[in-house]
């Protein structure tokens, strides 16, 4: 049996609000409701859910951003929040939004990153360089200012920067959002590619139903913080009863929209 | 410290030193206000034809450049990187909080010395200056002592950002002219009124000051006489409380820090907006 590379058990997450004239209404916000999931070493797993369905949240919570409220982690068999240290060494992050040092250069930026993660500079400068050319953008620009970058070329570098460490697991929270249709197939290639190179284990979550069909072993769907269905996507279309899975998606979140959200309301 | 951690620490050196480069033209406006403010205090001294008070001035000045920078640098650290957008990708790298602070720190210290070396020419400048006789070596001792204690009370300050990015920017700024205030930078703390006078005792500028007033010579002044600098041991006392003050501020600074990031993963705060 291979190992596990996630394995999620029942976690949740709140957020507490203040609003109100005195800021003294407290709204609770429930996240993720109880997730369970499991990823297998070398999987490629899809998240899909609506905006605000917490897609973000697990992966803040996988990449110790945020402590979950209950529930049991493990990544890569260490446990979390027990074992930070390790699973930080092993987990690499891109997230929608590039945050980068904006008036630092590519390479200034990387560095930094590869530094923090202990590795030496000559190595790290190829290693950025390679993982770059493979992405489809060339060295010319590697020493410009990240904000004078287009979204495109500050998304790959923002996927340079979550390889340059070779994480064995990599959450990518909607890497080609925002891409234009070559980027998105430079980025998609290069994610097929580093699976069949490496093994790499990889959680995705995307809005793209195509990309998600290309990329992923397995595709969960999120919706308000529940995983409503899981499996193949050939499997989800059968369970759904639909020819692809757009039609899978609407039916699953659809269906969930009847339950009312809880809203929690303490004076 | 291993050579993963001795790396990691140069990342924040690395990364602080090209953010200077970049925003070079920011350095330099700071560093042209630092070196007209401190002109135009210290040319009441001479302005007063009175070289003890140019001297107890200028002593001054250096002084809270220091010591201002440093701690200002550490305390925005933070409040840079939510700026930036840069803080979670900082805090789920495998470095642990201490070597982060430390690198911070060590290059805020370096920068801290680049601000002073750059008052102290422009002072030159202005003024007929004479340090011969001080006890320099002693004064920097003082600096590098009183570094730690102000690097703790960075440490706290830099979380503040955390609650609330513009508010605790502001406390900060808050903190630094309170501390400028009771520290008696440029006038002896017992001319400020009563009620205020027993903070200073909590401010570590105030021991440095009086320190760095022994080592130059200011006490024992005589007009038309070279400077008689007090040697280090007379003002163990003094560094003897920095020191302590540094002991205890520090393992303070970091424990707040550690409670303070916990409570930012537990609500969410880490994240960009919100
Ligand atoms: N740091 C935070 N503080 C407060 N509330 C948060 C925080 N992060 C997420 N939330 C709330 O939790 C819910 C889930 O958000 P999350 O970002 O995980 O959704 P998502 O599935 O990633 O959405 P999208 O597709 O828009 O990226 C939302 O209602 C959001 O407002
Ligand atoms: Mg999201």
């Amino acid at each position: 049996m291979p190992s596990l590379a996630i394995r999620v058990q029942n976690v949740k997450k709140v957020f507490r609000k203040r609003n109100g004239l005195l800021r003294r209404k407290i709204r609770e916000e429930h996240a993720l409701k109880g997730i369970t999931l499991e990823v297998r070493e070398g999987e490629a797993y899809g998240l899909l859910g609506p905006n605000g369905s917490g897609k973000s949240t697990l992966i803040r919570i996988l990449s110790t951003l945020l402590l979950a409220d209950g529930g049991d982690i493990e990544i890569l068999g260490f446990r979390l929040p027990e074992h930070e240290r390790e699973v930080r060494e092993r987990v690499g992050r891109v997230s929608v939004d590039a945050a980068f040092y904006k008036k630092l250069s590519a390479r200034e930026n990387l560095l930094y990153t590869a530094f923090l993660y202990g590795f030496e500079k000559p190595d790290a400068e190829r290693k950025a360089l390679d993982i770059l050319k493979r992405l489809g953008q060339d060295a010319s620009r590697f020493d410009d200012p990240l904000e004078e970058m287009s979204r495109g070329m500050q998304q790959k570098v923002s996927i340079a920067r979550a390889l340059l460490v070779n994480p064995p697991l990599l959450l990518l929270d909607e890497p080609t959002t925002g891409l234009d249709p070559k980027s998105k197939q430079e980025v998609q290639r290069f994610i097929e590619d580093l699976r069949r190179r490496e093994g790499t284990t990889i959680l995705l979550t995307t809005h793209d139903m195509d990309e998600a069909e290309r990329l992923c072993d397995r595709i969960g769907i999120l919706t308000r913080g529940q995983l409503v269905a899981e499996g193949t996507s050939e499997e989800l279309k059968s369970q759904a009863g639909a020819d692809n899975l757009e039609a899978v998606f609407l039916k699953m979140v659809g269906e969930s929209f009847e339950e009312a959200e809880k809203e929690v309301t303490v004076e | 410290m291993n050579a993963s951690a001795i790396r990691q620490t140069w990342a924040f050196v690395y990364r602080d030193h090209q953010l200077t480069k970049r925003y070079w033209s920011w350095v330099v406006v700071f560093a042209f206000y630092a070196l007209v403010n401190s002109a135009s205090v210290t040319l009441i001294g001479v302005a007063a034809h009175d070289t003890r008070l140019t001297l107890t001035l200028t002593i001054g000045v250096l002084l809270w450049t220091f010591l201002s920078v440093l701690f200002n640098e550490i305390a925005m650290s933070i409040a840079y990187e939510r700026w930036e957008g840069t803080l979670e990708y900082t805090f789920m790298a495998p470095a642990s909080r201490f070597v982060h602070l430390f690198g911070v720190s060590l290059y805020a210290m370096l920068y801290s010395f680049f601000r002073v070396a750059v008052v102290l020419a422009g002072l030159f400048v202005f003024i007929d200056l004479s340090f011969r006789g001080a006890n320099l070596f002693g004064i920097l001792i003082v600096l590098l002592v009183s570094s730690l204690a102000f690097m703790g009370l960075g440490l706290i300050a830099a979380t503040l950002p955390v609650f609330s990015p513009e508010r605790g920017a502001e406390a900060t700024n808050i903190l630094q002219g309170v501390l400028l205030l009771v520290s008696g930078i440029y006038y002896p703390v017992s001319v400020l009124p009563k009620w205020i006078q027993p903070v200073s005792w909590l401010s570590p500028a105030t021991y440095a000051l009086s320190a760095c007033r022994k080592l130059m010579g200011i006490e024992t002044f005589v007009p038309g006489q070279p400077l008689h600098g007090a040697p280090l041991l007379a003002v163990m006392p003094d560094l003897l409380r920095l020191l302590i003050m540094g002991i205890v501020l520090i393992p303070v600074g970091l424990w707040i820090f550690g409670r303070v990031e916990h409570w930012a993963k537990k609500t969410g705060k880490l994240k960009r907006t919100g």
